[in-house]
């Protein structure tokens, strides 16, 4: 037996089966009322203000003591434009005086869970936190909301966004479940620093306690603004930062569900392990792994060396391959694969190094490295020190560049020091580098791309890559945003390769049976209110 | 007449002629030292596969074949194969090269430094002696892997780094065995016979006592081959020392363990015998060695 496929079908298969029969059944099933949900989360808290925090070991724990403004349909997670309001009312406006202007009803009935009432101004406080913050005062997501000109209370209960220009990215920026809202009274009365070490929200779950390395409590929200929900009388987010802990934590059902993602074995052992007391779900991911060549450093500047290292790359292959030990699988641009922006497989075959022939694109790398006097290449590849999936495609990465006689030193370093090297010090030759987001938002994410961009260490400026940019971002049909996502990815990953792209990840949620309600969605951070989750025993 | 250098030749003849040949004494040693013997085997079989590993394996330690991914032992991988579809018999040859070259790196130099560090310690005494002894307590408070640990967050991974995180934790262990024995030898007259002919500290260290702490030095290296090889093991499972693709045993171990030990627990077993079995060989035969070279014990 040269190929165990039959291992790896089988579960696959048989967990796929399992969760599309669990979704259908769940939705005939009576919703029950009740329990707790003990989940675990593979990441530590560094602070609860979501504002300035941008890792799922927040988001897990933190998120369902927090509503906003509006959300992913969490019926419908897969979707990048279905939204539903969460604290305003009568549907996600449409955009009035040529999509400029985003007029929100709140909510009247919604308060604190101390108790204060929400008003208008409390989503206006929020939101001028996070686009204009005060000067010291840290927002993660500030760029994402470029085309704001105005955020102002019109009203008690309505709030009125003005933009400088109609953008496509726009609503989807408001969606992201990091934008808690929270209250002005505290905002002014306690600090914007405060919501660091303290929580006070409209979530459907109050806080209890948070045990630090160990576990946060939350009990249900009686007053939650959605009426009849939540289902669970309370969770329990528990701290387990080893992948092996985490899985035997859903074996042993000490928790029910991981939200982040397992790999491919661990469901397969899972599934093995507990048949159907387990369903599977799985979705492609909103992340991407990159390499990212040093345009600082020597031959790195040289479009044909970066081209060579790109065509070295068998994604195709890898796809199928490496999806069977890693969390990554679908094969894509700049673009969320399965964005109606994203390009289609015949778009992504004439990209440089995206083509089936390998031998030929190979052959292709070897000449273009030679034409640029940069034969037998050696270089340091900088990776991060986690194994899912950084150091297995890392792993991937220096064997496919052998195949074109480049010779690659993998130094693997843990996370301060790796980010260390890629944003202050500029310190390597070429570093796996990746996206990830949350809402599908591609004309914003792919800002990534841009030398400008803050979270871009290529080091390279590319005056017609931001023209371009500048295009897209201002493109007001979706027709005519493809033809300018098609030209900016040409020019970013196929004529310059200022990134190499490698592959998309892959989403797998083994999770307890019991667990319902919960829909798999294409970041590990939306959906994760919890307040239409419900045990089923 | 008998002149003196006849009397010489003589002696080394008789010297010579009283020695049992190589053969005999290697029976003698393996009747003496049973375990010690096992120990060697173990040793000679290492090296013999870390030289030859080119001969004894077809396969390429580094390159993927996925079409082979997690293939259990058969005719044509008789160790079976990792998720990347790598040969894990011919990544454990080629790893106990990283292993044997680490380990023989790290003792040797560590040992070495300890070595001249320990006899300058004792010829010169006094201050410098107490001063540089407390140092040696500061380092020695410290158990090896955290000591390790320390010096690879410091200088980073890869191999020469490993190399220097496993060589600094030995010197003051080297230096402090050594110093005990070059205290002895410091009183012995020939050292104030060397003093009073005007040859200089280095001279006399270098020349006069280091060869007489010889016993002590060899133990200790044997010792600390065996210890480098678990350090390297350790440091490359916690994903601090050797990476990938370079076969290592520890990072083999690190590769497989958590994820494939109960799908495909070959991955995991094959590095850990490896690595057991290596530091079982050093450990008996640098103990052997050392009942050889001490008298008392030789003794007995």
């Amino acid at each position: 037996m040269k190929f165990p496929s039959l291992k790896f079908a089988v579960p696959l298969a048989a967990g796929l089966a399992l969760s599309f029969t669990m979704a259908d059944t769940a939705q005939a099933q009576k919703i029950k009322r009740g329990g707790i949900l003990n989940f675990v989360v593979g990441s530590k808290i560094p602070s609860y203000d979501g504002h300035i925090e941008g890792t799922f070991g927040m988001i897990h724990p933190i998120r369902p003591f927090y509503s906003t403004l509006i959300r992913v349909n969490p019926d419908n997670p897969q979707s990048p434009t279905d939204f539903i309001c969460d604290l305003c009312e009568g549907g996600v406006p449409k955009g009035d005086d040529g999509f400029t202007k985003y007029v929100f009803k709140i909510r009247k009935n919604v308060k604190f869970h101390d108790g204060t009432p929400l008003t208008a101004d409390d989503i206006t406080a929020t939101y001028k936190k996070i686009i204009f913050p005060p000067e010291g005062i840290a927002s993660a997501r500030k760029a994402f909301f470029k085309m704001v000109d105005s955020v102002e209370s019109t009203g008690k209960y309505e709030v009125t966004f003005k933009l400088k220009f109609p953008s496509g990215s726009f609503i989807p920026s408001v969606a992201m479940p990091f934008n808690f809202v929270y209250s002005k009274k505290d905002l002014d009365e306690k600090g914007y620093t405060w919501h660091k070490t303290n929580i006070n929200g409209t979530g459907a779950f109050r806080f209890v306690q948070h045990q630090p390395g160990s576990f946060v409590e939350g009990k249900r929200y009686e007053n939650y603004h959605i009426k009849g929900k939540p289902y669970l009388d309370g969770f329990k987010a528990i701290s387990a930062p080893k992948m092996a802990l985490r899985l035997q934590a859903i074996r042993g059902d000490r928790a029910a569900i991981e939200f982040r993602g397992f790999p491919p074995k661990a469901r397969d052992d899972l599934v093995k392990a507990l048949g159907d007391k387990i369903t599977v779900q799985e979705s492609d991911w909103n992340c991407a792994l990159y390499v990212t060549p040093n345009q600082r450093r020597k031959p790195f500047d040289d479009a044909r060396v970066r081209k060579a290292l790109s065509l070295a790359l068998d994604r195709w292959g890898g796809s199928k391959y490496l999806s069977k030990i890693a969390i990554v699988k679908t094969v894509g641009g700049v673009v969320f694969p399965n964005h109606p922006l994203a390009a289609t497989r015949e778009e992504l075959l004439k990209l440089t190094g995206y083509g089936t022939d390998v031998a030929a694109n190979r052959k292709e790398a070897k000449r273009l490295l030679k034409e640029a006097g940069a034969e037998n290449l050696k270089m340091v590849f900088n990776n991060r020190g986690v194994d899912q999936p950084y150091k297995v495609v890392g792993t991937w990465l220096i064997d496919q560049w052998k195949q074109i006689g480049v010779e690659a030193e993998q130094q693997v370093n843990p996370s301060p020091v790796f980010y260390a090297k890629l944003r202050k010090k500029s310190d390597f030759d070429v570093s796996i580098d990746f996206n990830c987001q949350s809402v599908v938002n591609p004309i914003a994410d792919v800002t990534k791309f841009l030398g400008s961009a803050g979270n871009n260490y290529g080091g390279y400026k590319d005056e017609v890559l931001e023209k371009i940019y500048d295009r897209l971002l201002r493109a007001g049909t979706e027709k005519e945003q493809r033809v300018i996502m098609r030209e900016f990815e040409t020019r970013a990953i196929s004529d310059q390769v200022h990134m190499i792209p490698t592959l998309w990840w892959y989403k797998i949620n083994p999770h307890r049976s019991y667990v319902k309600g919960w829909k798999i969605a294409p970041s590990h951070y939306l959906n994760q209110a919890l307040d239409q989750v419900w045990l089923d025993k | 007449m008998v002149t003196t250098s006849e009397i010489a030749v003589e002696a080394q003849i008789e010297e010579l002629a009283d020695k049992p040949p190589l053969m005999s004494r290697i029976r003698d040693f393996g009747r003496r030292q049973p375990l010690g013997s096992v120990g060697l085997i173990i040793v000679l079989v290492m090296i013999f596969a870390s030289v030859f590993a080119t001969v004894l394996t077809p396969y390429d330690p580094e390159a993927n074949a996925f079409e082979f991914m997690l293939t259990p032992p058969n005719f044509d991988y008789l160790m079976g194969t990792d998720q990347f579809g790598r040969d894990i018999l011919t990544r454990i040859i080629y790893g106990a090269r990283t292993a044997l070259f680490v380990g023989f790196t790290a003792a040797f130099i560590g040992a070495t430094v300890g070595l001249v560090l320990g006899v300058a310690s004792a010829f010169f005494g006094g201050k410098f002696d107490l001063i540089f002894q407390r140092v040696m307590d500061v380092f020695m408070a410290f158990p090896l892997i955290i000591l390790a640990l320390a010096v690879v967050s410091i200088f980073g991974t890869g191999v020469q780094n490993v190399i220097i995180a496993i060589t600094i934790p030995f010197i003051p262990r080297c230096a402090r065995v050594v110093r005990s024995s070059a205290l002895a030898i410091r009183e012995i007259p020939y050292i104030d016979a060397a003093r009073a002919n005007g040859f200089s500290n280095s001279r006399i260290i270098m020349r006069h006592m280091v060869p007489n702490v010889m016993a002590p030095f060899l133990i200790m290296i044997t010792a600390f081959v065996g210890q480098a090889i678990l350090l390297e093991a350790s440091l490359s499972y916690l994903g601090l020392g050797v990476q990938e693709p370079i076969p290592a045993w520890g990072l083999m171990l690190q590769g497989g363990a958590e994820e494939y030990v109960e799908s495909a627990p070959w991955v995991a077993i094959w590095p850990g015998i490896a690595i057991s079995l290596a530091v079982f060989g050093f450990n008996l035969f640098g103990d052997a060695v050392r009942d050889t070279l001490d008298p008392k014990l030789r003794s007995q």
